[in-house]
């Protein structure tokens, strides 16, 4: 009965969207307003029956209904009750309901905080949501039903798949969603916007805090993805360019490009059909990672069981979603000139490399991960494009980013000149150089090519980013501090630093062994001593497993235990390796077993990944200073006091 | 500057960061590009010259063998047509059994053994990378009669 409910509150969410979806459309171009009325009691609505649909889902995986196909193919009797609820968004048909779920959250919060706005315009953004979740509900109830039956219903479950059977799957992919969906409301501005023709200043400033809320979000989101492979699939990789992990990457190259081409359209009133631009890309490239995810056309860690007719529709969706996008682009975009005007040396130039930067980043990743499906459309050869590809392509426009970010920064609007710059930059300079020596030379023992580049990179950026929060600390009593928005922004860049450092040091210092052992043998890896105590068999919920104990030891004194495990799931009989980390804020012991060699012996994976938690530590700093900057007074005073007091506009963001 | 020097410069600028980084990041994939080659090309000699290429293939029952003394492993791919041999020195992921279909980077030594330095099995039982799957069932449609296994490898 449950999941019937589930199921007909779907089809109801679908009807409420196609209201939020038309009549509020209709009746802002009408100027009606009892229709425009309509869009917010809808989206709640809408919103309602989404999670009641997630609610019953949830209570047929908890109370396992194996008699529900989806339930019955990633559940079992013995699973955790925890797994049990992060399974609702396991496979495919849940993590579209929570794909869903999340927009209709959005959408209700767009309503909520858009009071403000003028009425036909928030009755346009929630009509572009509504139109969006027309599109997904459809996708589910058509190809995706998550509360099909079975009959005769499976006696227990065919269990989870193991891999997913960790808190990451409980953590990564809502977080990952929340800002993947979340420019679906940068989208919906933006077509608003196009909709209403009424492209002033006021738009960016609505749009900026919602952007970079999603952003953020997808930083946390893409960091844990990476925390969680490296613990639990990567065999200690953190990045492997793998088609879905760029299909989230993509979207958060343009988004960061986004909300600084925001930051230059809010203030100057510049770079408006440009940034609209990006905001129609940014939201594609969810879609497309999305139609790549589920259509299993690339080869892929994360491709989920495929359906050509999945695929179909989302292609078709896609389509439809970027061509009407930009139709009305090339309709409205040349009526969006602007007279203002900036100097060569200013914050607009910085930012536009910035954009520039980003987005020949972004197209580079793109290219690389659909030119296996050109190529074998064209020749029917099949190819596949590796790693060093990757890391080359991406590094090339990102070294000058990372040294433009820390002027950049600093820089004034319209026009700076360049003497105030150098003296400002003088100490940072002057750091970055001392330091990003000196810490690879005297820390890690060795001082060559790129490893000077990015750690004096690193220390630029973080040295930079200090500047302001300092002056401010130090700034003559009375006279006003630092706002939300330049501490925002200082925090942020202090974590692309601390990401720039952590990526440097562990990919050119970190150690990496495969090797044999044999109870009693030690190994030395990164100057640490493991020795192999013994291995003991040990029994988990749902899986036996054989247990390793290693001590690590450095120059005689004990440093840890790590306990790796080979674990084999009772019902699906899938081996799996969890790996013993011994974590630590400036280095990561990693040991892995490999396989059984013989004669009691076995491959082992050891590894020393110096500084590795820096690149997870700083993409949250990143989301964090996204936060704070969202948080600023100017988004929260409402427009008419605004307009009476423009007094904002002096500070730089 | 005015809008249409702030255009041109956008447009200069980005025109000419997008020549430089095309040219070098070419260059770089020529050389990161790697073929898919079926494996009775392989075992035929016919595979790309000089540089890694990839194979898949399902691996032989009872083929795996750990030499004594080191952590290398040796093992046999086959195509239900040809067999091919294979090393590789490391650690084989999880889901490496055998029976399994696999997808392995690599050159071909003198020997007509291949060297893998990757070695491929996907985390999900029924999933099968494409091109594997593909060359599967044609060979098994070729041989008539004989295609039981590779029914079910290819679902």
């Amino acid at each position: 009965m449950i999941p019937e409910l589930g199921h007909f509150a779907l089809a109801l969410a679908l009807a409420l969207a196609v209201c939020q979806g038309v009549l509020p459309l209709v009746g802002a171009h009408k100027n009606d307003a009892a229709l425009m009325s309509i869009a917010r009691p809808a989206a709640v609505g809408q919103f309602v029956f989404v999670a009641f649909a997630f609610a019953c889902l949830a209570t047929a995986f908890l109370g396992n209904d194996f008699s529900v196909l989806y339930v019955a193919r990633n559940s079992q009797l013995a699973l955790p009750a925890i797994y049990k609820f992060s399974a609702v968004w396991g496979a495919h048909e849940g993590s579209l309901l929570l794909w869903t779920f999340i927009l209709g959250a959005w959408t209700v919060a767009v309503g909520r905080y858009s009071r403000e706005l003028p009425v036909p315009f928030a009755a346009r953004v929630l009509g572009v949501l509504g139109l969006l979740s027309c599109g997904f509900l459809l996708f589910m109830l058509l190809t995706s039903n998550p509360f099909e039956r079975v009959f005769p219903a499976h006696p227990d479950g065919s269990d989870l798949n193991p891999l997913l059977q960790d808190p990451g799957l409980a953590y990564h992919p809502p977080i990952l969603y929340t800002g993947y969906v979340g420019f679906a409301v940068a989208f919906a501005f933006a077509v608003a916007a196009m909709l209403s023709g009424d492209l002033d200043r006021t738009w960016a400033r609505w749009t900026r805090p919602w952007t970079t809320w999603a952003w953020a979000f997808l930083s946390v989101g893409i960091a844990l993805g990476s925390w969680w492979s490296y613990y639990e699939l990567g065999w200690g990789g953190w990045w492997f360019w793998d088609p879905v992990e760029n299909a989230s990457f993509m979207p958060w190259l343009v988004g960061t490009a986004l909300i600084h081409s925001l930051a230059v359209t809010e203030r100057r009133g510049l770079f408006k059909s440009w940034t609209l631009l990006l905001a129609i890309a940014a939201f594609s490239l969810s879609l497309l990672g999305t139609f790549l995810v589920r259509s299993g056309i690339l080869v892929s860690v994360h491709a989920f069981a495929t359906d050509p007719a999945r695929g179909l529709f989302i292609l078709v969706f896609l389509g439809v979603v970027i061509g009407s996008a930009l139709a009305l682009y090339a309709w409205r975009a040349h009526t969006l000139d602007s007279d203002a005007g900036f100097r060569p040396l200013s914050r607009e130039t910085f930012l536009l490399l910035n954009n520039v930067l980003l987005v020949i980043a972004a197209a580079l990743v793109l290219f690389g991960t659909l030119s296996p499906l050109a190529v074998q459309w064209t020749t029917g050869e099949k190819i596949s494009v590796g790693p060093p590809w990757f890391d080359v392509a991406f590094a090339l426009p990102m070294i000058p980013l990372v040294f433009l970010l820390g002027a950049g920064m600093h820089a004034a609007w319209r026009y700076q000149p360049a003497a105030g710059l150098g003296r400002l930059l003088k100490w940072p300079a002057l750091v970055a150089l001392v330091a990003g020596i000196a810490l690879p030379l005297f820390v890690y023992g060795r001082a060559t090519g790129l490893v000077v580049v990015g750690s004096v990179a690193a220390f630029w950026i973080l040295a930079a980013s200090l500047v302001q929060p300092l002056r401010s600390w130090r700034r003559a009593p009375g006279t006003p501090g630092i706002s939300r928005s330049v501490a925002g922004m200082s925090i942020a860049h202090f974590g692309v630093g601390m990401f720039v450092l952590g990526v440097t040091v562990v990919s050119a210092f970190g150690v990496e062994e495969d090797l044999r052992v044999a109870p009693g043998d030690s190994v030395e890896v990164g100057g640490y001593t493991f020795e192999l105590r013994g291995l003991e068999n040990v029994e988990g919920p749902n899986y036996r497993a054989l247990e390793a104990e290693v001590e690590i030891r450095r120059d005689g004194e004990f440093v840890g235990t790590v306990r790796p495990q080979e674990r084999t799931y009772l019902v699906q009989q899938n081996p799996m390796t969890e790996a013993g980390i011994e974590p630590g804020w400036n280095r990561d012991l990693f040991v892995a077993l490999g396989q059984p060699l013989g004669d009691g012996a076995w491959s082992v994976r050891v590894q020393y990944k110096p500084l590795i938690r820096f690149i997870w530590f700083g993409a949250v700093v990143m989301a964090l200073g996204g936060i704070v900057a969202a948080s600023d007074r100017r988004y929260r005073v409402n427009v008419a006091a605004r307009e009476r007091q423009p007094v904002a506009a002096e500070e730089p963001a | 500057m005015k809008p249409r020097h702030q255009r041109l410069l956008a447009i200069g600028l980005a025109a000419a960061g997008l020549a430089v980084a095309t040219a070098l990041t070419l260059r770089a994939f020529r050389d990161n590009m790697m073929f898919y080659v079926e494996i009775s090309d392989v075992v035929a000699g016919n595979v790309p010259e000089n540089r890694n290429f990839r194979v898949g293939g399902m691996v032989v029952e009872g083929s795996v063998r750990h030499p004594p003394g080191g952590i290398d492993v040796a093992f046999t791919l086959t195509d239900y047509a040809h067999q091919l041999p294979v090393v590789y020195s490391g650690i084989l992921p999880d889901l490496f059994r055998e029976g399994q279909g696999i997808v392995a980077h690599g050159h071909l030594d003198e020997n007509g053994t291949f060297v893998a330095d990757t070695v491929l099995a996907k985390h999900d039982e029924n999933y099968m990378p494409p091109e594997v799957a593909d060359s599967l069932k044609r060979h098994a449609a070729e041989k008539t009669g004989a295609a039981g296994p590779a029914g079910d490898g290819a679902q």
